[in-house]
């Protein structure tokens, strides 16, 4: 009985073994490359990578292969080996202004300058599944698709028309001597500025944040929100080498914007004005974007004279919960050993059973069983 | 100087973590002693392994290890339960460190929820993994305030929540995680050992650390450090104890696992601390040792 | 000249192994504070000791502020090596430092004008290096406190008669306040604000 708790070294190895085969399935269908779930299972990369915190899109797709599919565990593989690298450099604020826009939308204005793009979009399709798809499709040659070539070159933002007309808050530069704070190099502060809970949001799981979002939407700290624009695309990245003095461009990457427009507040000394809301993922995630614009909205409750009430304006509540990999690690953690606790709670619970039957002193709550 | 240890995993630095990362750890190491009890701040990275399976513990090992230390990893007192064998392996891999099951011999020990029953001695440094590093927590769950009720030194709530328990069950009823006063200063939690094991950190000759990853804190208890179990005049803090011995050594002085052996209710006590136990079987003589096992 | 010297000494053989060498050095010595410890040698700059190099190149870089207590030219080339080394920002006001080298600890400032953190925050505080001439065990003042198993004596040459007075109030600020680290030649001892010193030989 006793060595049955023995041999851990062997059973690791063992379940190793058995992961390895499960990965793999069935030998008779071909593996999967990395360059097929890239392309193929993009909107898993792009999630992976977002909350992942580290943009390569093949090693999410290594990380999504190797963790069977799993979003949070390839999440998981990916941070593990991002907290690794080197930090060589710190970019520029990206401009997403100058996007290359691949989709723009506003919900506030039927039309406006640059137009309505809807890009390549789900929210149209009817979910039906598609038995098409069941077979090889071969490549999709749709001539339409080209649209993107058209676009006009300035696609001014949204919020900056009603910002003209002063009729919501300016984007704030927040005390720019200060530098930009760092979830990853140091733990959280609290309060938090905005700096620091926007980069904690864009982290965060997307489920988390996605019921949050909607709880605000039904009436948990509603903040009566419109999507002022959602703009998805290409911006460049920069930095500013220490040699070389000015910025240089090192790449590209896709993002996700959504501007929110919400409710306006006024007092004696400001007339009202709407405030805002402010999501930023990797690649397409518009879903993300949307509830993370929602969340900082209700976040900045204080800073808007708001008295904060419920979850979702609960700033120590949504940042010290939001990072699934913290969270499905202690969830998980329940399935260790806790047997020295449960034998410390069970005599105590034997004890305090034992004396509420006989409060004599020498009670003995562990008197059962066949003795040694 | 040693020659390096070559590291079994290649593109990693020694013991996992980057020399900066690192610095930053030894930084809050070096407050965390200085002010014995205080949790301090630490900027917690991803571990490969996950949140809540040592994580804390595991950055500060692999700050601390060099290569002429051994390390003990044990878990609910066993060396070999699954996770300390995962925690022992990642070290030997990344650190090509010497690893021993025998407290003696090591000079780093990393525990889950157990101090070891051999007394530790000055060289040697434990340390252990801590779920949720604050006392106060469950008591008040928001960090803003518990900082400002150790900054203030008002543990009222504390006494309060042990007091409820005498009122109720005539007893103090915390079996393990029991809340400590360290230096006189801070109260602390001292990690999910059981408090059989609190009399323990008081005064212990070893340096005591405490790492905290997913909630990225760290905390010290110098050798030679006053460690206070809370309680009352009139309910003064005690320990567990068994009326059974250890089935298998006989010990009468150990913390005792019971083993379910049978579906009619039958079990047997055998020590939680799985070297404790090996030691002293092997010491027994012959007979007595074949009966044992 | 001063920077082209400065650039061409070497830090440390082995960053990696040394840096854990001089840590767990440092370790011991804070958590057994009075305990002298020897560190492995290491090129410096004068005025620099050896341990204070060592220290320096295990503890400091671009997240900790240095403040140096001196400006005069050999400052340059020292200030020009722990950059190169360290990447460390080296601060003018000694309330903005995480750490502070006090090479003459007879003209040292006051504690008051180094950071000694919050109640919240203790451990947002200045760390003082403070090289001397003389480190002596079993002798001189008696120290206790954790780390300490009953109570050791240290003597601490030249250091300013105020020293002790400030460090008085230092320990009496518990949990904020400085924390020292004397260094002598390729030698340290800690004494964390933790330790009460008593008031004479």
């Amino acid at each position: 009985m006793y060595v049955a708790v023995k041999g851990g070294e062997r059973a690791i190895d063992n379940a190793h073994r058995l992961l390895a085969e499960d990965r793999r399935g069935d030998p008779a269908v071909p593996e999967l490359d990395l360059k097929q779930i890239e392309q193929q299972l993009a909107l898993a990369v792009d999630r992976v990578m977002a909350e992942g915190s580290l943009y390569d899109r093949e090693l999410a797709a290594l990380a999504i292969k190797q963790a069977r599919g799993d979003l949070l565990e390839a999440i998981f593989l990916l941070r593990a080996y991002r907290t690794t690298l080197p930090r060589l450099a710190v970019s520029e604020p990206l401009n997403t202004a100058a996007m290359a826009i691949n989709r723009r939308i506003s919900a506030a204005f039927k039309d406006l300058p640059g137009g309505q793009v809807l890009g390549p979009t789900f929210d149209y399709t009817h979910r039906l599944l598609d038995f098409t798809w069941a077979e090889p499709h071969g490549a999709d040659t749709g001539t339409d698709a080209a649209t993107g070539k058209t676009l006009p070159q300035a696609m001014p933002r949204v919020l900056q028309l009603l910002d003209g007309e002063g009729l919501i808050e300016p984007p704030r530069a927040d005390a720019p001597t200060r530098p930009v704070a760092d979830l990853t190099r140091e733990a959280m502060t609290l309060p938090a500025e905005r700096d620091l809970r926007l980069q904690n949001l864009a982290r965060g799981d997307e489920g988390f944040l996605l019921a949050l979002g909607y709880s605000t939407q039904r009436g948990y700290g509603n903040t009566h929100p419109f999507a002022g624009e959602i703009r998805m695309g290409e911006v460049a990245v920069e930095i500013v080498p220490e040699e070389l003095g000015f910025a240089v461009e090192i790449g590209e990457i896709t993002v996700t914007e959504c501007e929110m427009i919400n409710q306006f507040q006024g007092s004696a000394e400001h007339l009202p004005q709407f405030t805002r809301g402010y999501g930023l993922t990797f690649g397409q995630g518009e879903r993300k974007a949307m509830a993370m614009a929602l969340v900082d909205r209700a976040l900045r409750a204080r800073e808007l004279g708001e008295t904060p009430s419920s979850p979702a304006q609960d700033e120590e509540f949504v940042l010290y919960h939001s990072d699934n990999v913290e969270a499905s690690g202690f969830v998980q953690h329940l399935k260790l050993p806790h047997y020295v606790d449960f034998q410390a709670e069970l005599e105590l619970l034997r004890r305090l059973r034992a004396n509420a039957s006989d409060p004599s002193p020498d009670a003995d709550p562990n008197d059962h069983g066949p003795k040694p | 100087m040693n020659p390096v240890t070559e590291p079994t995993l290649p593109g990693y630095n020694f013991a996992y973590l980057d020399e900066q990362t690192k610095r930053m750890i030894r930084r809050a190491l070096l407050k965390a002693v200085a002010i014995p009890g205080y949790q301090a701040p630490f900027g917690s990275r991803e571990m490969p392994l996950p949140y809540g399976w040592g994580t804390g513990g595991i950055q500060v090992t692999a700050s601390i290890l060099g290569p002429n230390d051994v390390l003990k990893v044990i878990d609910q007192g066993a060396d070999d339960t699954t996770n300390a064998v995962s925690i022992r392996r990642f070290f030997a891999r990344t650190a090509g460190v010497r690893t021993t099951e025998k407290v003696a011999e090591a000079t780093v020990i990393q525990t889950r929820h157990r101090i070891p029953e051999q007394p530790l001695r000055d060289h040697q440094i434990l340390v252990y993994q801590v779920p949720i590093p604050e006392p106060l927590r469950f008591m008040e769950p928001r960090e803003t305030e518990t900082r400002k009720m150790h900054a203030l030194q008002e543990y009222g709530v504390m006494h309060v929540k042990l007091y409820e328990d005498i009122a109720r069950y005539g007893r103090i009823a915390h079996a393990y995680d029991y809340p400590v006063l360290v230096n006189g200063r801070y109260v602390m939690k001292p990690s999910p050992i059981p408090k059989f094991d609190n009399p323990k950190m008081d005064r212990m000759p070893a340096l005591q650390l405490f790492g905290a990853g997913r909630e990225k804190r760290i905390y010290a208890v110098p050798p030679y450090t006053s460690v206070k179990s809370l309680d009352f005049e009139d309910y003064p803090f005690e320990i567990q104890r068994w009326n059974q011995c250890c089935a298998l050594c006989g010990a009468a002085d150990s913390f005792l696992d019971e083993v379910v052996i049978d579906d009619r209710g039958g079990r047997m006590f055998v020590c939680s601390d799985t070297e404790y136990c090996h030691s002293r079987r092997a010491a027994l003589p012959r007979g007595a040792r074949e009966s044992g096992s | 000249m001063a920077y082209s010297h400065a650039v061409t000494a070497p830090g440390f053989d082995e960053p990696v192994l040394q840096a854990q060498q001089v840590f767990r050095a440092l370790l011991t010595a804070q958590s057994q504070p009075g305990r002298i410890v020897k560190v492995d040698s290491v090129a410096t700059l004068p005025p620099l000791y050896p341990a204070t190099m060592a220290l320096l190149l295990t503890l400091v870089d671009r997240d900790t502020p240095l403040w140096l207590d001196l400006s005069p030219s050999p400052w340059e080339a020292v200030s020009s090596h722990l950059r190169f080394h360290c990447g460390c920002p080296i601060v003018t006001a000694p309330f903005d430092a995480a750490f502070a080298v006090l090479s003459r600890p007879e003209k040292m400032p006051d504690f008051s004008a180094f950071s000694l953190g919050s109640d919240e925050c203790p451990d947002r505080s200045t760390t003082l290096i403070i090289q001397v001439e003389t480190l002596l065990e079993h002798r001189g003042r008696r120290w206790a406190g954790p780390g300490i198993a009953d109570a050791r004596r240290v003597h601490v040459a030249e250091l300013p008669e105020h020293f002790w007075r400030q460090w008085r109030n230092n320990h009496a600020l518990f949990p904020r306040g400085v924390d020292v680290i004397f260094t002598q030649a390729d030698h340290l001892l800690a004494l964390p604000r933790s330790v009460h010193v008593a008031e004479d030989n």
